[in-house]
Formats: structure tokens, sequence, C-alpha cells
């Protein structure tokens, strides 16, 4: 956000805020570490608000639980934005010194009236005003988000209705308030920051826009870099459906089962003309795979760092030999660069991050001594002697402002594409379990006391409607395929809510249902929300 | 900006004597830490730098000059012109009892430093007489306060009992359980505020307990493991370390420990992996480090096998 793709705030500063959202975020069951640092601010007195379609593990340490219908978010970030600015609590000062757009967006959030946030998401229009007078109010406050944000079809609008209420208050660029997308895998940060998405180079450097950075990156590596940026998965998956993306090089990602629409993604697959894996399993895809390279697990098995939510980055270290004929993907790919005429030699390690650190300022004072010596630091780290920044946008505050300002973004309630009707009455939404881990290939591998398997979870109220009970077989049907499995009844759904899991693929594939409604600007896939029919297995179901 | 926003005044030093020899330490801290910066060692056992500390092993008692009762150094705090003794007889004769009573009733054979300290202070568990016989499986955990039975005259007391194995992850044996609170405190409101564990029953009956005493899978276990990462005795054991132990294959000495960072969500926590023969046989993370304070969940805990999976060209299940 505002040039930087990464969480505002430290662990240490979620734990001495007073006010936290966590918004579409269940943290309890998926950032359980994370959720230890809210748990300290709680303890210290700080109020917490879940705002979730599920009543959570979160939700239920929450001094509120904004029980908000799935795709609404933007509809209850207005609102409270509408509240903030009727009770005159707009940081007049910072809004004047820091951002742009403001009176647009005062306009379009004045159509956001309790009564009508109410409506569109389900929550008591008291409760949105406490939650957002008690944001407003607060000293220091956090808002902190996962996929429940960025799993739709419009989630970078999702993302920008609650960058508006940090801008709107202040509540960004100090010490404890802040703007944190809690990240779902050890390295994605880090492969953002290493410039491993299509648009920017390491360090966040766009090439296309920047004549500096472009003369820099070129004369490093000596080539002449195109001004055009490459595709991200989805668009990867629409190129193959044109035809456009005929081969497909597949490093740690298993899309055959964790794309939503998977007969889709498996059909695409299956038509490349030459598809290679590099992934420490026979996944399903490298089964679909014309080459597949056998890779050492990356956290224990080779070196290197990775970044986390707080932008910390961090020493991974080889502790183990990896299994015969697995290699580094380092070396794999210093291999490969050699078959293509390029002849790296087998840098380490190291050599790779200090060519990072020469390209990239905001890692330069990141050697490997002092990650070792201070346990991580976090960017931007500009040189040795720089301590790392505990918090972004401190240049908000000063005066004069330091860059440009950070825009105020006007974005409308736009709900899910497929919403429930006549044929398919039911909202599936999905997500994860606290013992299970995304496609379930590594947490596969241990035996946890607290997994049952797939299941359909629905509302008692569903459960008494569709004269089902705890363990009996429904079939999930949308209109992109069906699944059976059994149900759990589980009281934290309301009616017409029913939530999954895509951890046990081998028994119940999931995303067969999911639709690939993509967001344009981000390339998310709307997992949070498709519309499907259930029906008990004994109705016997032509398929 | 710079990181490190300073939330406490700086803190004065404070002027005190431990064993005769005149110190400074800074104010609030503990006679244990103000001892621990001079090399003076003190034994524990229920204290953890990590956790709130609840004064119940008693072993790091201390002398302070004008006080009637000897002092747990690892709470009480260093104040102005102090006077503290750390080796005096009364302190040695009383962590010899401690030592001893400890001793005589529960089995300490995988608590670290013990059989040094017991060596040290001269104790002698064994006068106590011989050990009653071991309860039956399940006993102790249906003992009602107020109806302590006690052993046969001639038999020392002890807790000894069969070992709780029902999971595949950890198990209790409360025959090594000394009482420290430590695993009640790291599930409860020092860290991962669960409350599966507490202490139920009185006195010598007192014993760690579930809800109801179930066992794991029916508690509010989640299996984070934090209890085990500060179980001081080995009570708390992953399967892992005891099926090497009843193999006869768990090798300290061939161990070594890795530190990287947990392969799932983007927490980002520090993992210590300890290995034998290029295999992990269990998993901790550093107390000092502060994303996780010592603390991980299921997954960083016991994710890792899927790792050693691969080299049996195994397909795990799931995909």
């Amino acid at each position: 956000m505002f040039g930087a793709g990464g969480g505002t705030s430290s662990y240490r500063e979620v734990e001495e805020t007073d006010v936290i959202f966590l918004w579409g975020a269940n943290a309890r069951d998926n950032h359980p570490i994370f959720f230890h640092h809210v748990l300290k601010a709680i303890r210290r007195g700080a109020r917490m608000f879940a705002c979730d379609p599920r009543r959570t593990s979160t939700a239920q340490w929450a001094d509120a639980w904004l029980g908000l219908h799935v795709g609404t978010d933007i509809a209850l970030a207005n609102a409270m934005a509408r509240v903030i600015i009727h009770a005159g609590l707009a940081n007049q000062a910072f809004i004047a010194n820091a951002t742009s757009g403001f009176e647009a967006y005062r306009a379009a959030v004045e159509q956001y009236t309790l009564a009508r946030a109410e409506r569109i998401t389900g929550v008591p229009g008291e409760v949105i005003e406490r939650a957002a007078l008690a944001y407003a109010r607060a000293d220091r406050a956090v808002i902190c988000w996962t996929l429940g944000i960025t799993e739709h079809h419009n989630a970078v609008d999702n993302v920008l209705s609650l960058i508006n209420l940090a801008l709107l208050t202040g509540h960004v660029g100090r010490y404890g308030s802040g703007l944190n997308p809690l990240r779902g895998q050890n390295n994605v940060q880090g492969g953002g920051d290493m410039g491993a998405i299509p648009n920017r180079l390491a360090g966040f450097q766009d090439w296309t826009k920047d004549a500096a950075v472009k003369a820099k990156f070129d004369a490093a590596w000596g080539i002449d870099m195109k001004a055009q940026y490459g595709r991200n998965l989805s668009q990867m998956f629409e190129g193959m459906e044109h035809g456009e993306v005929r081969a497909v090089y597949a490093i740690g990602e298993n899309p055959a089962q964790s794309e939503a629409d998977q007969n889709r993604a498996e059909r695409l697959l299956t038509g490349l003309d030459h598809l290679v894996v590099q992934d420490i399993f026979l996944t399903r895809t490298a089964e679909l795979a014309t080459v597949v390279l056998p890779a050492s697990a990356s956290w224990c098995e080779s070196e290197g760092t990775v970044t986390n939510s707080e932008r910390r980055v961090q020493r991974v270290r080889k502790a183990l030999e990896p299994p015969p004929g697995a290699r580094d993907d380092m070396w794999i790919i210093a291999e490969i660069a050699k078959r293509l005429g390029h002849d790296w030699g087998q840098p380490s390690a190291e050599a790779v991050w200090n060519e990072v650190r020469s390209l990239a300022p905001m890692v330069a004072g990141m050697s490997y001594p002092r990650l070792e010596r201070e346990g991580g630091l976090h960017w931007p780290c500009y040189d040795e002697t720089h301590p790392g920044e505990q918090f972004l946008h401190g240049r908000l505050w000063q005066q004069p402002r330091g860059g440009p300002a950070a825009p105020f973004s006007v974005v409308e309630h736009d709900p899910p594409v497929e919403m429930p009707d006549a044929e398919y009455p039911f909202q599936l939404t999905t997500g994860r379990r606290l013992d299970s881990y995304n496609t379930g290939v590594q947490t596969g591998g241990f035996t946890s006391p607290l997994r049952r398997g797939e299941t359909v979870d629905i509302s008692p109220e569903d459960a008494a409607s569709l004269g089902v009970g705890e363990g009996d077989r429904v079939r999930v049907s949308s209109r992109r395929g069906s699944v059976v499995a059994p149900v759990r009844v589980d009281s934290s759904l309301r009616a017409g809510l029913v939530f999954m899991t895509f951890h046990h693929q081998d028994q119940v594939k999931t995303n067969v249902l999911t639709i690939d409604a993509t967001d344009p600007k981000s390339g998310t896939a709307e997992f949070k929300a498709c519309a499907v029919r259930i029906e008990p297995v004994a109705a016997a179901v032509t398929t | 900006m710079t990181t490190l926003v300073s939330l406490a005044p700086p803190r004065r030093l404070v002027s005190l004597t431990i064993d005769g020899k005149g110190i400074e330490a800074p104010e609030g801290s503990t006679i244990l830490e103000a001892c621990r910066t001079q090399g003076t060692e003190i034994p524990t056992l229920c204290y953890l730098e990590t956790l709130h500390p609840v004064n119940v092993c008693r072993v790091c008692v201390v002398e302070v000059e004008g006080s009637r009762v000897l002092v747990p150094s690892c709470s009480r705090r260093v104040e102005p012109g102090m006077v503290v003794k750390t080796q005096s007889e009364r302190v040695v004769h009383s962590r010899k009892m401690v030592l001893e009573f400890l001793a005589s009733s529960v089995d300490l054979s995988t608590t670290p430093e013990v059989a040094r300290w017991l060596g040290e202070y001269a104790a002698r568990p064994d006068r106590y007489g011989p050990p009653a016989p071991p309860a039956a499986a399940g006993a102790r955990d249906g003992l009602e306060p107020g109806h302590h039975d006690p052993v046969e005259p001639g038999f020392r007391a002890t807790v000894a009992q069969p070992t709780k194995i029902d999971n595949e992850l950890y198990l209790r044996d409360y025959g090594k359980c000394i009482l420290c609170y430590k695993c009640v405190e790291a599930c409860g409101t020092d860290h991962q505020n669960t409350f599966a564990l507490t202490v139920a029953g009185r006195g010598f009956d007192a014993r760690i307990s579930t809800e109801f005493a179930v066992e794991l899978p029916r508690s509010a276990c989640v299996y984070c493991g934090n209890c085990i990462a500060v179980c001081p005795t080995g009570a708390l054991m992953f399967k892992s370390e005891y099926d090497h132990r009843a193999a006869g294959t768990w090798d300290e000495s061939r161990q070594t420990v890795t530190q990287t960072i947990c392969p799932y969500c983007g927490v980002g926590c520090n993992l210590e992996l300890h290995v034998q023969d290029n295999e992990i046989v269990k998993v901790t993370s550093p107390l000092d480090h502060d994303v996780t304070e010592g603390n991980l969940c299921i997954k960083g805990r016991f994710g890792w096998q899927f790792v050693q999976n691969r080299a049996s060209e195994e397909r795990p299940q799931g995909g």
C-alpha cells in the first residue's frame, strides 16, 4: 500500500495497541502465534473486533463480533467511515497533511447510512456504530486482514476500503497504528519482496516506469529488459485457455488442486505442450507434468531467507540432507540456466542474497551476519547501520509530508458474483482449519487428533430443515461440479451459509465447486462465495 | 523512522550485597536475575523467563537479611541495601530438603541438572524408605479432596503411575510431574489461553488434569505443544522422543539443533529442529525470540513429518 507491498506494523506494536480489527481473518486458527500477540494486547485491555461471517474461535475473543454477510465488507467499512465523519472524529489534520481525494470519498460514503449498511451486511447498526467509534477514538488502532478480504472478485477494492478507514482516522504511520495483511504462507511476503510477482523486480521496483531502475538492472545483468509486465496466476490460466500460454514451469505450487474451478484448472494443465513441475512431492500437478524436478525442502534442507507478515527477513537453514535425487531449488535453476546457455556457476544462498542487496535498496543493510545476530530485520533497512523500520509510512506524519499523498479511494459495495437463488439456495464459503494447511500436501504427513476429514459445515437451522444430522452424507452441487461429504453441524454458522475447506482433496474436491470469478486488479479468485445446493445422499441425485 | 520506541522510563540501578559482594542491579529485576549476571548459580525448576513466577518449587530460595523466611529469588525483586546470601547453611539445608522430597516422590530421571544438584546438596531421597507401589492407571485422577489415604508405614509416598498415551503427538507421564505449574501457565493466561490443563486435587493428591480428567482428544487441547516446551522434567514428552527412548536410540550427543523458519503460515515462527541421524526428532522454538517466545502451533510443532515421509517415496494422505 502507498507504494510498498507489506504490512505496516510489527507484532510488538499489535501487543501495545488499543483497538484491533481482525477483518476476514480467523487468526486464532490460521495464524495462531500472531494471535498470541493479539491475546497479549487483549490481556492488557485492548479491545478486539472480529469481522467475519462465521462466529470463529477468533470472534470468541472479540469485544464485538461483526457477523457480516459474505462479501459485504465494503458496505461495512463505508458505513463505519460515515459514522466517523458524522461524529466529527475524522482526523482533519492528518487528512490535510497526508491524503488526497477526501471530498469524493466523503460524498461516496454518505450513501452508506447505518440503516442501509445493516440491510446489506446483516450487522446491527448500533454494533457498526460502536465499532466505528472505538476505532476512531483509539489512540492506537490496527486493522489486520487475510483471505476473507482478498479471496473475492473485488479483492483490491475490499483492501482499499480498509485503507480508507486508516487514512480517515490517521491510524497508519505511527507506532501501534497500522494496516496489516497476515500472510498465509511462510514466504508469500518474501516472494513479493524478491520480485516473484509479474509487475515488480526485487524490492518492489518497477522497471517499466523508472528508467533508473531499468538501467541499474540492465547493467547488473547485462540485458535489455522489455518494458512489459508478466502474467499473474489467473492471467496464466486465461492464457492457457486462449492458447497463448503453451508451457508452464511450476515451482512449489499445486494449481491442479489449489485453483478455483478445479475441473477447468486440470483440463488446462493437461492441455499444455509442456509442463515442468519442481516440487518436494509428486503432487497432483506433478502427476500431470511432462518433467518433474524433485526439489529439496526449502525450509529445512537448504539455506536462504524468508520474510514474514511484519516484514521481518529471517534465515532458513539446512538441518537435513534431502532424500536421494532431490536437489536444492537454486541448484536446479542454475543448471537449467546453464543448459539455456547462461553459466551462473553454483552461487551460494548468501551470494545470491548479496546480489539482491546490491540491487534492492530496501534490504541493502541486511547482511547474513546481521540477520544471524539480530534475529532477523524489518525492511526497509538501507545500510549496515540502519536498524530496520518497525513500522512503515511515518513520512505521512512529517510536516511537510515526505513523498506523495496517500489517496482515498472511492469504492462501492459489489456483492459476490454468484448469489444464492432458488436453484442453488446456499452460500458456500471456504477456509482453513487449525491443524491443516492448504491442499494438505504437507500437513497430511502427521496424525492430528483434531482432524476429522473433510466435512460440509452447516448451521443447526439448515441441518434441521434439510433433515440431516452430524455425519450424514450430503451431495453439495454448484453450477460447476458436485461433491459428497459428511455433515458437521456448526453453530458458528448462520442459516444459509455453509463452510468447507480444501485440505482433503483426495477425499472431497471442494474446488470443483468454487467459482473462478477473479479480481481483475489482483487476480485472486472468489473462493469465499459461491452458490450451492445441498441434498441428502439418500435422495439419489443423478450426476 | 527508526525502530524501538522506548515505552518505559530508564531503570535506576539498585545497590545490594550478594554473598558479601556489593553489586548494582536494575530496579525491578529479581534476585535471580541479579545473581545470574554475577555468575552465581541458583537452581530453578518452576521458573522460566517467559512465564510469570508461581513460586512453588522453592528450590531457588535464598536468605535475605531481616526476612523471617527464605525468599524465592525468582520473583523477589531487588531492593536498595538488600543483603542476600545464596549459600548460607539455612539455604543449603532448605534446598536439600526440597530436592529430597521431590526426588523421593517423583521420577526425576529425565530432569536435566537434578542429579548434579542432588549430589551437591547431599540429598538422600532413599532415606524415606522404599517407594510405594505405583498407582493403577487413572487411580490418582479419581482422588477427592479430603480423602487422602496415607501410604503404608515403611514406604515412601510417590506419584508413580502409568504413562498416559492417548494420541500420536505427545504423552503425559505424571509419575515425573513435580507440579511446577509451568504447563498450566503456558496453556493458560501466559501464552496459549486454551485452558486445557489445570491443577486438580489437594495436597499430595494434587495433579495436573484435563477437564474431568478426560483423555486429550476429548479435552480442549489444541496440540500446540507449548506445555511440552516448558515442562522441566520430561513428564510431558514428544511421542517421537518417547519412542526413541523406549527403543534405546535417544542420544542427545548425536543430535544437532538448527534454527530455521516454520514452513507454514506467514507469521514467521522460529523453529529449532532437533535432528538425530538425519531425522527430525523434536521441534522447539527459542524462548528469546520475540515472534514466538518459545511457542508454536500444532503445525509448526508437529507438522514436519512430511519431509521425512518423502525418503520412503510415500505419497502422503491428502495429496
